[in-house]
């Protein structure tokens, strides 16, 4: 199946204008792959820098999150984790392509950045180690599920600032919302200035506890004990020396994310509930005045099934498969005669043309999906569905010819 | 190994998109049907599992769905007001707003204690006996072993306190594996085995829980016995084929090409469900569920999870 491209709807009755996303990979140098979980951002991320690298003659970085194993192997990633690492030559060869450019990979290591920002930002070696060695950050770093949002956009940030690269495609990590990782550098500034923290902060820089915050500490101490909560205090007063560094560090990231140099692409399946998900990011994005690039419509199931024809065929199939058993069973034993059975040949076409109806189901349930949709945005790229995982390059270039336009 | 619907509390996890509210729906359903007091309790929520029963939604505040079952939402604030008045007696007077906040803001910094709370209540749930079984549409893969393992991890950060001292007893309940156990939700793709064959692993070394089996959902048929792909294949030979084409009056091509699709994704699954099956402990068992070719999924479908969900417990 081809992939398909909408022409895009200018505004105010504009000059319609054709982009692919050949041309969109072309003018951008920031490509963040997002959508629900489990869609094939990571694939689509792949595949999408791999074409860039193969057709542009430029530098490309894709900085994944979560590749499956095979995928990391084919990368090259395997045990290099956070530092970027350039794609072998013999890898594209094995795929039976030359490419004009260069493909780097890196992969996201969440303690690993989290420690390389504390060492960037502490004020002196003391307070970096001691932060390093405090149980409640390790928790953050290790386990605290937005960090990892957070670290994913600062990582980017520090990759863009070092010029290295021509486009950098950014896979982001499942989360529970896909808005998270938007928001996280603002939370994370957020947390850091939080009037909650000067609170928790106080009663042990001073001995005064002021009458406002007495009640919560009264419970807050009965619940969690004095000790852990002077922990808690502790770790937010190193933690407040890097505070400058962090929101400004925040807010360059924010900055960087509305950039006209970055472009966001949506990745979905056209099940219902991915769907509608995607399409509330898209809403979501476009809000934000963040530049909605291109929706990739992954995993589609092929057209034929959802046409109409077929199922007169298939009922047909269903409804006689007894007579038409018998008509075929010479046919069938002409070739091979131990496959003559009629019994056996009637089976085999009500199971053909019960399958048929089934996946007709999802595919008449995925077209009005489609039809549905209520987000244009400058590309929409639609995939089939492989009858097999995506796990090297040769597989990432059979979907990224889909999505190249 | 005590059955499935035997145990007291059941925590239902797995990759994102990969079926865990529809067959913790299910699983609810189905020992509801079996005559037992149910109560299912959505973390993390969506609002999902009232569409899987069709009730409208759901709140803090458990809500009689079908007959003999209960659903209610999770939500920590609540959980925490609950939590002060009858595990500590401390009577929360107004607006517990302020407080819940701050709480909040520790527990972002300390994971363990927003967790607690969650397993607390469900905890409470069944030390207070109301329920047979109480079912936990719970977070996926990647936040569950947090929670599982929260009373553990506020037993290593906080000392003292009440806190503290409540934990004892959530472990009791969550470490009995004649009470507790987890079920992992998988499709058979790649990254959700590997994910299950990982989760499976943390859970054993990080947690006291037990996983007690992993669902395969989404299982597509097999079509063919050996000899029948054997004539399908023949069917779909030009000769064949324009005989077929003649015969019914039409293109037979496509439909042929779609059953072959079938039969290819049903092969590349079953790598991963062998490799599914080599990285789980063979004590653990598997349960297959079928592929639903439904056009939408409410109750209808979660009666039909709930049938094949029984027959793979098989009592
Ligand atoms: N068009 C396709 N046809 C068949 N399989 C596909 C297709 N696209 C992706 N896959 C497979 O789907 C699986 C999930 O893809 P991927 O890991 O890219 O998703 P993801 O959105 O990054 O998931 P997560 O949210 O867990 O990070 C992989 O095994 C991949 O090989
Ligand atoms: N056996 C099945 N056959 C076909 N479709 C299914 C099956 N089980 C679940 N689904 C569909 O897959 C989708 C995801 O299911 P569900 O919401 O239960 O997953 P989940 O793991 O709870 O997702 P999330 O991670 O978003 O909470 C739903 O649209 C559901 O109807
Ligand atoms: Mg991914
Ligand atoms: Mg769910």
């Amino acid at each position: 199946m081809a992939a398909r491209s909408t022409r895009r709807r200018d505004g105010a009755g504009g000059a319609s204008r054709r982009v692919t996303l050949d041309g969109l990979l072309a003018t951008k140098e920031i490509v963040v792959a997002c959508g629900p979980g489990g869609v094939g951002k990571t694939t689509t991320a792949a595949a999408a820098a791999l074409m860039a690298a193969v057709r542009h003659g430029s530098k490309v970085l894709v900085l994944t999150v979560d590749p499956a194993r095979r995928l990391a192997d084919a990368l090259g990633l395997d045990g290099i984790g956070n530092t970027e690492h350039r794609v072998p030559d013999e890898a594209f060869r094995v795929a039976g392509v030359k490419p004009r450019g260069q493909l780097w990979a890196a992969m996201l290591d969440t303690k690993e950045s989290w420690d390389a920002l504390i060492r960037r930002y502490a004020p002196d070696e003391r307070t970096r180690d001691e932060i390093l060695a405090n149980p409640l950050y390790q928790n953050i770093s290790g386990r605290f599920v937005q960090s990892h949002d957070y670290i994913a956009m600062e990582r980017l940030h520090e990759i863009h600032s070092s010029s290295d690269y021509d486009l950098i495609v950014v896979d982001t990590p499942p989360t529970r919302n896909a808005l998270d990782f938007l928001d996280a550098p603002e939370r994370m500034a957020d947390f850091f200035s939080s009037r909650l923290l000067r609170w928790l902060i106080v009663p042990y820089r001073s001995r005064l506890v002021n009458v406002a915050t007495r009640p919560f500490y009264q419970v807050a101490d009965r619940i969690l004990g004095t000790e852990f909560l002077a922990d808690v205090s502790e770790f937010f007063i190193l933690f407040q020396s890097m505070y400058d560094g962090f929101v400004e560090r925040s807010e360059a990231v924010s900055r960087l994310l509305s950039d006209r140099r970055t472009t966001f692409v949506v990745v979905s399946t056209l099940e219902a509930v991915p769907l509608r998900e995607a399409e509330f990011f898209a809403e979501q994005l476009t809000a934000r005045r963040l530049h909605l690039g291109a929706i990739v419509l992954n995993k589609v199931l092929p057209d034929y099934l959802s046409d109409p024809s077929g199922t007169v065929v298939a009922e047909a199939l269903r409804d006689r498969a007894d007579e038409l058993a018998g008509a075929l069973a010479p046919v069938l034993a002409g070739a091979t005669p131990a496959l003559g059975d009629p019994i056996q040949i009637g089976r085999v076409l009500a199971e053909v043309a019960e399958s048929y109806l089934n996946f007709q189901v999802v595919a008449v349930r995925e077209q009005e999906e489609r039809a549905s949709l209520a987000v244009v945005p400058d590309v929409l790229a639609t995939v089939p569905f492989f009858e097999t995982d995506i796990f090297d390059l040769t597989g990432l270039l059979r979907l990224g010819e889909q999505i190249w336009g | 190994m005590p059955s499935l619907t035997d145990l007291r509390l059941v925590f239902v996890t797995g990759k994102g998109g990969t079926g865990k509210t529809a067959v913790a729906s299910a699983l609810a359903l189905y020992a509801s049907q079996r005559g037992k007091r149910v109560l299912i309790c959505e973390v993390d929520a969506k609002g999902d599992v009232a569409g899987y029963y069709e009730s409208g939604t759901t709140g803090f505040h458990e809500r009689e769905v079908l007959p003999g079952l209960w659903a209610m939402t999770m939500d920590t604030e609540a959980s925490l007001r609950e939590y002060l008045k009858l595990q500590l007696r401390i009577p929360v007077v107004g607006r517990i707003g302020p407080l819940a906040k701050a709480f909040d803001f520790v527990a972002t910094a300390a994971p363990g204690v927003r967790e607690i709370l969650t397993v607390g209540k469900l905890c409470y749930e069944v030390r207070e006996r109301r329920y047979d079984l109480v079912v936990v549409d719970a977070p996926a893969t990647g936040h569950i072993v947090g929670q599982l393992a929260a009373p553990q991890a506020i037993n290593n950060l906080v000392k003292v306190g009440l806190i503290r001292s409540q934990t004892d007893w959530m472990l009791d309940i969550l470490s009995d594996p004649g009470q507790t156990g987890l079920l992992v939700v998988c499709t058979p793709e790649e990254m959700p085995v590997n994910e299950t064959i990982d989760l499976a692993h943390r859970v054993r070394t990080q947690t006291t829980v037990r996983l007690a089996a992993v669902v395969v959902n989404r299982v597509l048929p097999e079509l063919f016995g050996r000899k029948e792909e054997e004539v399908f294949d023949a069917l779909g030979t030009p000769v064949a084929l324009a005989e077929l084409d003649r015969l019914v009056q039409g293109e037979a091509g496509p439909v042929l090409e779609a059953a072959r699709l079938a039969v290819t994704l049903r092969r590349t699954r079953s790598t991963h469900l062998d490799r599914l099956r080599r990285g789980i402990d063979p004590s653990v068992p598997l349960l297959y569920l079928p592929y639903l070719f439904n056009r939408s999924h409410g109750l209808r479908t979660t009666r039909q999870v709930a049938a094949s969900l029984g027959e793979e417990l098989g009592d």
